[in-house]
C-alpha cells in the first residue's frame, strides 16, 4: 500500500498541508492523489474508528454465517445486496468454505440481534440455515488496537 | 568518628558533574501532566520476530555465559553486516566484541586508549558520556566545536585548531545525537588528512547509522588509513528499537581489540545471552523492519522540523539519528531558562542544548521518536509558549 494511503488509513484527520509536509510533496500533489484515489473508489469514506462498548456497555456485535441457495441469473447478488439495505448490518461478505455469506451485525442487546437473525435473515427464502457468533470482546479493529490504552513505557531515562 | 566518604572517595567520581539530561529530567518528573519529547530512544516496539527468538532461546535453556566476546555466531553475523553496510570487513574471531550496549563499548574504547594527562578530543555538541568517561581515566577531554553554519559537521579546520602533541584521540559522533548533523565522505576525508600523519586513536561512534535520511551511512574507516586507527562503535538499541536488551558492538583491528577484550573479561564477562540470541535474528532477519521504522522517522523529521521553522524557530534539517535542534536565541533565553519556562508554563519537556556541551547553548534538543499525534500536541504547546513570550516582551516595550 503506498505511504499516503497507510497514513490515512491510520488518522483520516490529518490535512492535506500536514501531509504534503512529511511525504515531501506539494499540497496540491497530496489533492490530486487523494481525489484519484476517491475517484477510482480507492478510498470509499472517511470514518470515526468508534469503541461502541464505551459508549454502551450492552453493545453487541454478531457475526452470523448463512448458507444460501444461489438464485439462477442472479445467482448470491440479489440476495446479498437485500441483506445489505438492512440498517443493522455493518458489512456483508460472500466468501468461500463451509458457508456463503458473513453478515455482521449489531445492536443494543443480543434479544434484538437473535430477532433481527430470526425474523429478518432466516426468512429470506433462499437463506437454508444460519449460525450466529456473538462477539465477546474487540482487540483490533479497521487496524488499530482498541481494547487498551497503549501506554508510554519509556521513562525520562538518559545518563 | 564519623566516616568521610566523599572526602575519601575517587576524588574524579566525586567531582563529575551529573549529567545535564537528568537535571532537567528530574524537574520534569515533578510536574503533572507533562508531555515529554525528551526521550532519546525508539517509540517502536522491538521486532516481534526478535522478541520470539529471545522466548525460545529461554526456552531452549540457552541461560550460560557465551564467549567473552561474545557468541561466534553473532560476531559472525555483524562482521557480515558491517561488510555489507560499509564495505569494510572485520575478522569475527579476533576483531569483533558484543558489548553491553554501545556505551560499554565506548567505555572499553576510552579506557583502552587514554592514559593520564592525554588530551581526547570530542565532538561537541554530542552525548554526555565521553566526557566523564575520559575524565575518569585521567584524560583531559578537550571539546570541539561544530557550529549551525557548517551543519554542525566537524571540519578540518577546527579539528586542526584544537590537536597539540599530548591529543590521544578523537571521539566522532555522527550520525549526532543531539544535533542530527551527518558526516559525508567528502568530509571524512578531510578529516582523514588531518588525522594521516599523526598518532590520533579515532572512536567512532556510529550508533544512529541506520538512520541516515538522505543517502547512505559512511564510516570512517571506509576512508583509506583510518581503519587501523579506529575502534568503530555501534549497537542494536537505535536501529532494531532494543534499548533494553543492552547490546551493542565494537569492531577494531585485533591489536587495539585484544585490551579492549581484556577489559570487558575483566568487568563484563560476557554480554547478556538472551539478548545476544535475539540479535542474531535482528541481523539475519530485521534489517526490512529497519527500513520501515526509518521510513516512519523521515516522514515526522519532516513534520517537526516544519512545524518548529512556521514557529519562527530557525532549526537546522537533520539528516540522521531522531532529533532536530532549533536554535532559540530569538527568544532571548538560555537554554536552561527556555526549558525550565516551557514545562513549567506549558508541561512540554525538552532537552536544553547545553547539556551535550557549551556549544549547544542556544539551542533546544527535540526527540522526534512520538506519535505524529503527540508530536502535533507538543507543537501547539510550544507556539503558545512562544506568543507568551512575545505578548510578554511586548508589554515590557
Amino acid at each position: 500500500m503506498d505511504t499516503l494511503l497507510k497514513l490515512l488509513k491510520t488518522d483520516a484527520r490529518l490535512s492535506n498541508a500536514e501531509l504534503a509536509v512529511m511525504l515531501d510533496k506539494s499540497e496540491a500533489q497530496i489533492k490530486e492523489q487523494i481525489e484519484k484515489y476517491e475517484s477510482d473508489g480507492l478510498i470509499k469514506g472517511y470514518t470515526a474508528i468508534i469503541d461502541e462498548s464505551v459508549a454502551d456497555p450492552n453493545y453487541v456485535t454478531a457475526l452470523i454465517e448463512l448458507k444460501v441457495t444461489p438464485q439462477s441469473q442472479s445467482g448470491y447478488e440479489k440476495i446479498a445486496h437485500e441483506i445489505a439495505n438492512y440498517d443493522e448490518v455493518e458489512s456483508v461478505r460472500l466468501m468461500s468454505g463451509g458457508y456463503d455469506i458473513l453478515v455482521s451485525v449489531t445492536g443494543t442487546s443480543i434479544r434484538e440481534i437473535s430477532q433481527f437473525v430470526s425474523e429478518r435473515l432466516a426468512a429470506i427464502e433462499a437463506v437454508t440455515s444460519t449460525v450466529t457468533h456473538f462477539q465477546l470482546k474487540s482487540y483490533k479493529s479497521n487496524g488499530v488496537i482498541i481494547s487498551e490504552e497503549e501506554s508510554d513505557e519509556r521513562g525520562m531515562i538518559s545518563p | 568518628m564519623s566516616f568521610e566518604s566523599e572526602r575519601l572517595l575517587n576524588s574524579n567520581a566525586v567531582n563529575l558533574k551529573p549529567s545535564g539530561i537528568r537535571k532537567f529530567f528530574d524537574i520534569a518528573q515533578q510536574i503533572d501532566g507533562v508531555i515529554s519529547l525528551g526521550v532519546g530512544e525508539p517509540d517502536f516496539k522491538t521486532p516481534w520476530k526478535i522478541r520470539q527468538t529471545a522466548i525460545d532461546s529461554l526456552q531452549n535453556g540457552h541461560t550460560c555465559y557465551t564467549a567473552n566476546a561474545g557468541l561466534l555466531t553473532l560476531r559472525k553475523e555483524i562482521s557480515k553486516y558491517l561488510e555489507n553496510r560499509i564495505g569494510v570487513s572485520y575478522d569475527p574471531d579476533d576483531e569483533i566484541l558484543v558489548s553491553v550496549g554501545g556505551s560499554e563499548a565506548i567505555d572499553l574504547a576510552v579506557r583502552a586508549i587514554v592514559s593520564p594527562g592525554d588530551e581526547v578530543l570530542i565532538a561537541e555538541p554530542s552525548f554526555v558520556c565521553y566526557n566523564p568517561i575520559v575524565t575518569m581515566m585521567g584524560g583531559i577531554p578537550i571539546a570541539v566545536e561544530t557550529v549551525v553554519e557548517d551543519e554542525f559537521r566537524l571540519t578540518p579546520e577546527r579539528l586542526k585548531e584544537k590537536i597539540t602533541d599530548k591529543t590521544k584521540a578523537l571521539i566522532l559522533p555522527f550520525p549526532n545525537n543531539p544535533t542530527g548533523a551527518i558526516m559525508r565522505r567528502e568530509d571524512l576525508e578531510k578529516i582523514a588528512k588531518v588525522l594521516k600523519d599523526t598518532n590520533i586513536f579515532v572512536i567512532s561512534d556510529e550508533i544512529y547509522s541506520e538512520l541516515t535520511y538522505s543517502g547512505k551511512h559512511c564510516s570512517i574507516v571506509e576512508i583509506d588509513g583510518m581503519k587501523e586507527r579506529t575502534v568503530l562503535i555501534n549497537g542494536f538499541s537505535k536501529s532494531f528499537a532494543m534499548t533494553g536488551w543492552r547490546l551493542g558492538f565494537a569492531a577494531a583491528p585485533r591489536e587495539i581489540m585484544k585490551h579492549m577484550l581484556k577489559l570487558h573479561q575483566y568487568s563484563i564477562m560476557s554480554s547478556p545471552t538472551v539478548s545476544q540470541y535475539a540479535a542474531i535474528t535482528a541481523l539475519d532477519k530485521c534489517l526490512p523492519d529497519i527500513e520501515e521504522m526509518k521510513n516512519e522517522y523521515d516522514m515526522r523529521r519532516r513534520f517537526v522540523v516544519d512545524g518548529f521553522t512556521k514557529l519562527g524557530l530557525t532549526c537546522f534539517t537533520p539528516q540522521g539519528a531522531f532529533y532536530v535542534f532549533p536554535c532559540i536565541k530569538s527568544t532571548g533565553l538560555s537554554s536552561d531558562e527556555f526549558c525550565e519556562r516551557l514545562v513549567q508554563t506549558k508541561k512540554v519537556a525538552v532537552v536544553p542544548g547545553n547539556a551535550f556541551g557549551q556549544s549547544g547553548e542556544g539551542f533546544i534538543r527535540v526527540s522526534y521518536a512520538y506519535s505524529i499525534h503527540h508530536l502535533k500536541e507538543a507543537l501547539v504547546r510550544i507556539e503558545d509558549f512562544l506568543d507568551e513570550l512575545d505578548s510578554q516582551k511586548d508589554s515590557e516595550k
